[in-house]
C-alpha cells in the first residue's frame, strides 16, 4: 500500500539515542516545577550565548526588513524564492565560514548552496554522489542521525570505519583499509567517506595527520570525502581546527582531481544555536555537484526572512567577532566544569577541545563489558538518576560503556544538579558493587525494557524528536 | 568528453541526468525576459514576465498587519523575548499554534464546510518539497502515478527526480474543456497495466495549474470511486484553493470525502501558503493525509524540509488573526477576479478566447487559430514570436505536456495595473496587426521568417549562471540593484 521506505524502520528513528528524547519528554526537568524531572543531556544545542543575540536584535530592530517609513524589503522577501539563495546572505555566509577557520581559507559564495539545515545538506550531497545500493565509509562513532540522514530516502548503504579508544578513537589508515575491503566483500561501490569535524559525538577535531591519510586514501580510491563541519565554530581549546580544504589546499591539491571531490556540509544550528531556522549549507569545487544540489535545494530553501535577519546580523563584524570569542569562552567553561563534576565521582572523559559534548567513559560502571550492559546502565541513568545521555551503541561505537554527555543546552544551575546526580549515582555504585547490584535492580526492568517490542512500541508514539 | 563521462561515474545518475526537467527549452523564455526585463520607466520595451505564477496583489494588506503587529515577529523590540525559544525550536511536530492556525486557515479557504485536524498538518519545503515527500512515501521507484494533463512543469522534477517515479499522463481534451473523465482514467491505467507498470495513485492539482478551474462536485466524487476501487491513492494539490474569484465555489477533497464510503487511506492534500498569501520565500509546505501511516512518516520526512521557526511564529500569529484572514480573502478574490476580467474580456475583444476559468493566478489562452501548423513545432514557433517580437514571456502548452497544441498559460497577478495595461495592449495590437496585415497563408509566412530570425534555439542548454529556473522573476540576483539589501546586507 505504501512505498517501502515508509513501511520499513530504515528511517532509524528506533533507536535508545531517539527514545531517550521520548522519555525526558514525559518527565522534563524544571528547577521550580519538577525538580526530580529527567535533565536533558542527549540533546548537542548550544543555549550558551543567546543574551549576545538578542542585544544584537534590539539594537537592529528593522531586520524584519520592513521600515515604518521608507523602504520596506517585505514584498522582495517574499517573493524571493530563488534556489540561489539571497545574494547578501551567502556572501556573509562564506566570509563567516572563512573567520572560523582563522582566515585561513577563502570560499566562493558561488559555491555554496543552501539547505533547510544541515539534516538537508547531508542528503542532498548523498544523492548527488552515491546511487542506490552503493555506499560509504563512516567512522565511528557517529552521530545517531546519519542512519537517517545518509541512507533512508537515498538508498545508500554505511560501512562503518571502526576506531578504538586505544588510540583516543583516531581514525587510522589501517581502519580505513579494512573497511574498504569489507565493503567489497559485500559487493558495496564505496564512493566516499564522510567524517564530522570536530567529530560529533568525540567532541575532538581531527590532526593534520588524520586529515592527511583521508585525503591520501581519496586519492588512491578515487572517492569522496565528505566533511561535516557544522561544529567549527564552536572549537574553544587546542590544538585548534584544521579544515579538510585547508589541509588539501596545504598540501597543493588544489588543481588536481582530488580537490573537485572534497566537499564541506556546514550549518548556523550549532555555532551560533539557532536550530530552529534550518539553515544548512553544502560548499564544494565540483561544479556539476554545485549545480546539481542547487536544484535540489528547492526541496527544503531557507526561509527569505530568515536568510534576510541573518545576512544583517552576520554582516555586522563587530559583533560576529565578539559572539565568537564569547561563545567559545562560555563553552570552554561548561565543559570545565562537566568534566570536573565527572572525575570527582570517578569518571574520566576523552579530552576533547570542540563540541558541545563530552565523551565519557564508564566502562567501569558496566556490568559486564558487552553492549547489553551498557544498555541496562544508561537504562538506569535515565530512569533512576533522572539524566537523559547518549548510549556509544546508538553512535555506532565498537566498544561498549561509552555515553556522550551534552553541557550546552542547560543553565549553570542544571548542570550543578546533574553533577550531584552523578556523584551520587557513582557514590551509590561504588557502594554497592555495581554488577550485582545491577542483576539485583535490573532483571525485572531488563524483562521490561530489553525487549524489542517495548522499543518498537515507544517509538510508534508520536513523540520522537530528532536532534543532534 | 573525457570529464563528462569520469563525472558521471564519478557522481550518481540522478545528479548527472536530466530528469529534474529544467533543460526544456520551456526556459528560453525566462532567458529572454532576464536578458531584457520590462520596466514601466526604465525599460518600456521590455519583456514583460507573464510565465510567473506569483500573487502581489495583496501586499499593502499584509504589510499592514505587520506593522500593526510587532509581537508577530521576534526580531522587534515587542517580540524579541521570544526569540531564545524560537531560535531552538526545531521539533519537526511544528509549532502548536502554526499547525492550529494553518488548519484553521485550511478549514476556512474551504469555505469552513471541513475542520482540519492540526495533528495531521505536516511541514514540508514548500509544495515542491511536500509533493516529493508525499511520493517518497507512498511509491517505490519505477512505480507510476497518473497525471491529468496539462499539468503544472515542476511536476517532472518534484515527482520523479528523486524518487524515480514514473507519470502517466491522462490526457484530457478542449472538446469537453480539459474535464477529467472516468474514460480517460480508465484507458491511462489499462495502457499502464498493459505495459507493467504498476499505478500507485493519481495526482492533480485542484484548482488547476495550468487552467485555472476547480473540479467539480461529480468529478471530484467520480476520481474517489475510481482509486478507491483500484485501492490506488489520490493527493490532491490544493495550492490554489484561496485563489478561486468566482462561483462555483471551491471544494476540497476533504469536503468530498465526508460524504462518501470510501478508503480514507488513500487521501492526501498537499497544501502551501506561496500561492494564496503570495509567499513563496517563505516556503511553507504541508502535507495532510487521512493515512496514519503517512502522516508518521512525512512528518520523520520533514526533517529534510521543516519550515523556520521563526515563519512559523509568524505565520501562526497572522493567520489566526480571523478578522485579518476574513479580510484578505475577501479582498484578495476581488483583486483577483478584477485583473482576470481586464484580461480575458480585453483578449475577447480582438478575437482570442480563453477558457472559461474562475480561479488561479493565470488563464488558459487559445491561440490555436494563429498557429501556421497545429503542432508542438507550430505552437513553439508562435511562442518565439511572442516573446521576441510582443515581448511578453507566456507559457507554451506543450510545457505543461498539453496534448493540443496552440494553448498557452498566461499569468496576470504578478504585476502592478500600469503593466497590465502594457501587456494586454500589446497583445491586441499583435493579433490586431495579424488580422489587418495577412491572409491566412501570408501571416504563416510571416511568422515562419521571423521565426529563423531568432537568436536561441531550442537544443541549446541554458546559461547556469543566468537562471533560476524554478522561478526566475524580478527577484533573481541579476534584478536586484547592487546596493539593494537584499545583495549586500546593512550593517
Amino acid at each position: 500500500m505504501l512505498s517501502t521506505m515508509a513501511s520499513s524502520n530504515s528511517h532509524g528513528q528506533d533507536s535508545s539515542y531517539f527514545l531517550g528524547l521520548q522519555v525526558y519528554e514525559k518527565s522534563p526537568f524544571d528547577e521550580v516545577v519538577n525538580p526530580t524531572g529527567i535533565i536533558q543531556m542527549g540533546l548537542a544545542e548550544n543555549q550558551l550565548s543567546f543574551d549576545l543575540v538578542e542585544s544584537w536584535l534590539r539594537k537592529n530592530p528593522d531586520a524584519m526588513g520592513l521600515k515604518k517609513d521608507g523602504e520596506s524589503v517585505f514584498r522582495e522577501l517574499a517573493l524571493f524564492q530563488d534556489y540561489h539563495g539571497l545574494p547578501a546572505f551567502k556572501n556573509e555566509l562564506v566570509e563567516y565560514m572563512a573567520k572560523i577557520r582563522g582566515n585561513k581559507v577563502k570560499f566562493d559564495p558561488k559555491n555554496l548552496v543552501l539547505a533547510a539545515g544541515a539534516t538537508s545538506a547531508n542528503e542532498t550531497l548523498i544523492f548527488c554522489l552515491a546511487n542506490r545500493g552503493e555506499a560509504l565509509l563512516l567512522p565511528t562513532p557517529y552521530y545517531p542521525g546519519f542512519d537517517r540522514d545518509l541512507k533512508w530516502r537515498t538508498g545508500v548503504e554505511i560501512v562503518p570505519v571502526h576506531c578504538s579508544s586505544s588510540n583516543g578513537f583516531r581514525i587510522t589508515r589501517l581502519a580505513l583499509e579494512e573497511a574498504y575491503e569489507r565493503a567489497q566483500k559485500l559487493h558495496l561501490k564505496v564512493k566516499g567517506v564522510l567524517i564530522t569535524n570536530p567529530s560529533n559525538p568525540l567532541g575532538t577535531t581531527m590532526t593534520r595527520d588524520e586529515l592527511n591519510q583521508l585525503i591520501t586514501f581519496a586519492i588512491a580510491k578515487n572517492i569522496h570525502v565528505i566533511s561535516d563541519e557544522v561544529f567549527s565554530g564552536t572549537v574553544f581549546d587546542f590544538p585548534g581546527f584544521i579544515s579538510i580544504i585547508e589541509a588539501a589546499r596545504d598540501r597543493n591539491l588544489e588543481n588536481t582531481d582530488v580537490w573537485s571531490r572534497i566537499h564541506i556540509v556546514y550549518s548556523l544550528s550549532k555555532d551560533l544555536g539557532l536550530p530552529g531556522f534550518r539553515v544548512g549549507m553544502i560548499y564544494s569545487n565540483n561544479e556539476t555537484v554545485i549545480s546539481s544540489a542547487t536544484k535540489m535545494s528547492s526541496f527544503g530553501l531557507v526561509s527569505s526572512q530568515t536568510q534576510y535577519l541573518l545576512s544583517n546580523m552576520l554582516a555586522n563584524k563587530k559583533f560576529t567577532s565578539k559572539y565568537m570569542k564569547e561563545n567559545q569562552k562560555r563553552l570552554k567553561r561548561r565543559k570545565e566544569m562537566l568534566v570536573s563534576g565527572l572525575k570527582k565521582a570517578g569518571i574520566e572523559c576523552l579530552k576533547g577541545n570542540a563540541g558541545l559534548f563530552c565523551w565519557v567513559d564508564m566502562r567501569h560502571l558496566l556490568s559486564s563489558n558487552i553492549f547489553e550492559a551498557e544498555t541496562e546502565l544508561w537504562k538506569k541513568i535515565l530512569c533512576e538518576v533522572g539524566l537523559n545521555i547518549s548510549p556509544g551503541a546508538s553512535c555506532h561505537c565498537t566498544e561498549p560503556g561509552w555515553f556522550r554527555v551534552c553541557f550546552a543546552n542547560m543553565s549553570h544551575q542544571t548542570l550543578q544538579v546533574a553533577m550531584q546526580r552523578i556523584k551520587d549515582f557513582a557514590e551509590r555504585s561504588s557502594c554497592s558493587g555495581i554488577g550485582k547490584s545491577y542483576q539485583q535492580n535490573m532483571s525485572s526492568f531488563r524483562r521490561k525494557l530489553l525487549t524489542s517490542n517495548w522499543v518498537r512500541k515507544l517509538s510508534s508514539s508520536d513523540r520522537d524528536e530528532q536532534e543532534r | 568528453m573525457e570529464f563528462t563521462r569520469k563525472n558521471g561515474q564519478l557522481l550518481s545518475r540522478i545528479a548527472t541526468n536530466d530528469r529534474h526537467g529544467e533543460n526544456s527549452p520551456y526556459f528560453d523564455g525566462w532567458k529572454a525576459y532576464n536578458k531584457d526585463p520590462f520596466h514601466p520607466a526604465q525599460n518600456p520595451d521590455g519583456v514583460i514576465q507573464m510565465g510567473l505564477a506569483e500573487n502581489q496583489l495583496c501586499f499593502d494588506l499584509i504589510k499592514k498587519w505587520i506593522l500593526e503587529n510587532p509581537d508577530a515577529s521576534i526580531c522587534t523590540a515587542e517580540g524579541v523575548d521570544k526569540f531564545k525559544d524560537i531560535a531552538i525550536y526545531q521539533d519537526y511536530h511544528g509549532l502548536k499554534e502554526f499547525r492550529e492556525a494553518v488548519a484553521k486557515f485550511m478549514g476556512r479557504v474551504g469555505g469552513n464546510r471541513v475542520t482540519f485536524d492540526p495533528n495531521r498538518i505536516v511541514m514540508s519545503g514548500g509544495a515542491t518539497g511536500a509533493n516529493e515527500t508525499v511520493v517518497f512515501c507512498l511509491a517505490n521507484p519505477g512505480d507510476a502515478f497518473l497525471v491529468p494533463s496539462p499539468y503544472y512543469a515542476g511536476f517532472a522534477r518534484d515527482l520523479r527526480w528523486r524518487t524515480g517515479l514514473e507519470i502517466v499522463p491522462v490526457d484530457c481534451k478542449s472538446s469537453n474543456n480539459f474535464r477529467i473523465t472516468r474514460a480517460a482514467l480508465e484507458e491511462a491505467y489499462e495502457k499502464a497495466q498493459r505495459s507493467n507498470i504498476n499505478v500507485k495513485g493519481v495526482i492533480l492539482t485542484n484548482p488547476s495549474n495550468p487552467l485555472g478551474t476547480i473540479l467539480d462536485r461529480e468529478t471530484m466524487r467520480s476520481l474517489v470511486s475510481f482509486v478507491d476501487e483500484k485501492n490506488i491513492h489520490l493527493v490532491c494539490d490544493e495550492i490554489y484553493a484561496a485563489t478561486v474569484f468566482s462561483s462555483p465555489r471551491f471544494i476540497s477533497i476533504a469536503e468530498i470525502i465526508q460524504d462518501m464510503d470510501c478508503n480514507r487511506d488513500l487521501i492526501h492534500i498537499v497544501y502551501s501558503l506561496s500561492k494564496d498569501m503570495g509567499f513563496p520565500g517563505f516556503r511553507v509546505g504541508i502535507v495532510y493525509s487521512f493515512n496514519d501511516a503517512v502522516v508518521h512518516c512525512a512528518r520523520k520526512m520533514s526533517s529534510f524540509g521543516l519550515v523556520s521557526s521563526q515563519t512559523q511564529y509568524l505565520l501562526a500569529s497572522m493567520l489566526s488573526d480571523e478578522e485579518f484572514v476574513g479580510n484578505f480573502l475577501r479582498e484578495s478574490s476581488k483583486r483577483l477576479a478584477r485583473r482576470h476580467c481586464v484580461f480575458t474580456k480585453g483578449l475577447e475583444q480582438v478575437g482570442i478566447s480563453c477558457l472559461k476559468s474562475n480561479g488561479g493566478l493565470f488563464f488558459w489562452m487559445d491561440m490555436r487559430p494563429l498557429l501556421k501548423e497545429q503542432t508542438v513545432q507550430g505552437e513553439l514557433e508562435l511562442w518565439r514570436v511572442i516573446i521576441s517580437e510582443v515581448k511578453l514571456n507566456v507559457s507554451p502548452g506543450s510545457s505543461f505536456q498539453c496534448s493540443e497544441p496552440g494553448w498557452f498559460r498566461v499569468c496576470f497577478a504578478n504585476m502592478d495595473d500600469e503593466t497590465v495595461a502594457v501587456a494586454l495592449e500589446r497583445i491586441r495590437a499583435f493579433v490586431l496587426k495579424g488580422k489587418e496585415e495577412d491572409t491566412p497563408d501570408q501571416k504563416s509566412k510571416r511568422w515562419h521568417k521571423k521565426s529563423l530570425r531568432l537568436s536561441f534555439s531550442s537544443s541549446r542548454l541554458y546559461d547556469e549562471s543566468l537562471m533560476s529556473p524554478r522561478m526566475l522573476s524580478p527577484h533573481s540576483p541579476l534584478m536586484l540593484s547592487p546596493h539593494s539589501p537584499l545583495v549586500r546586507a546593512r550593517t
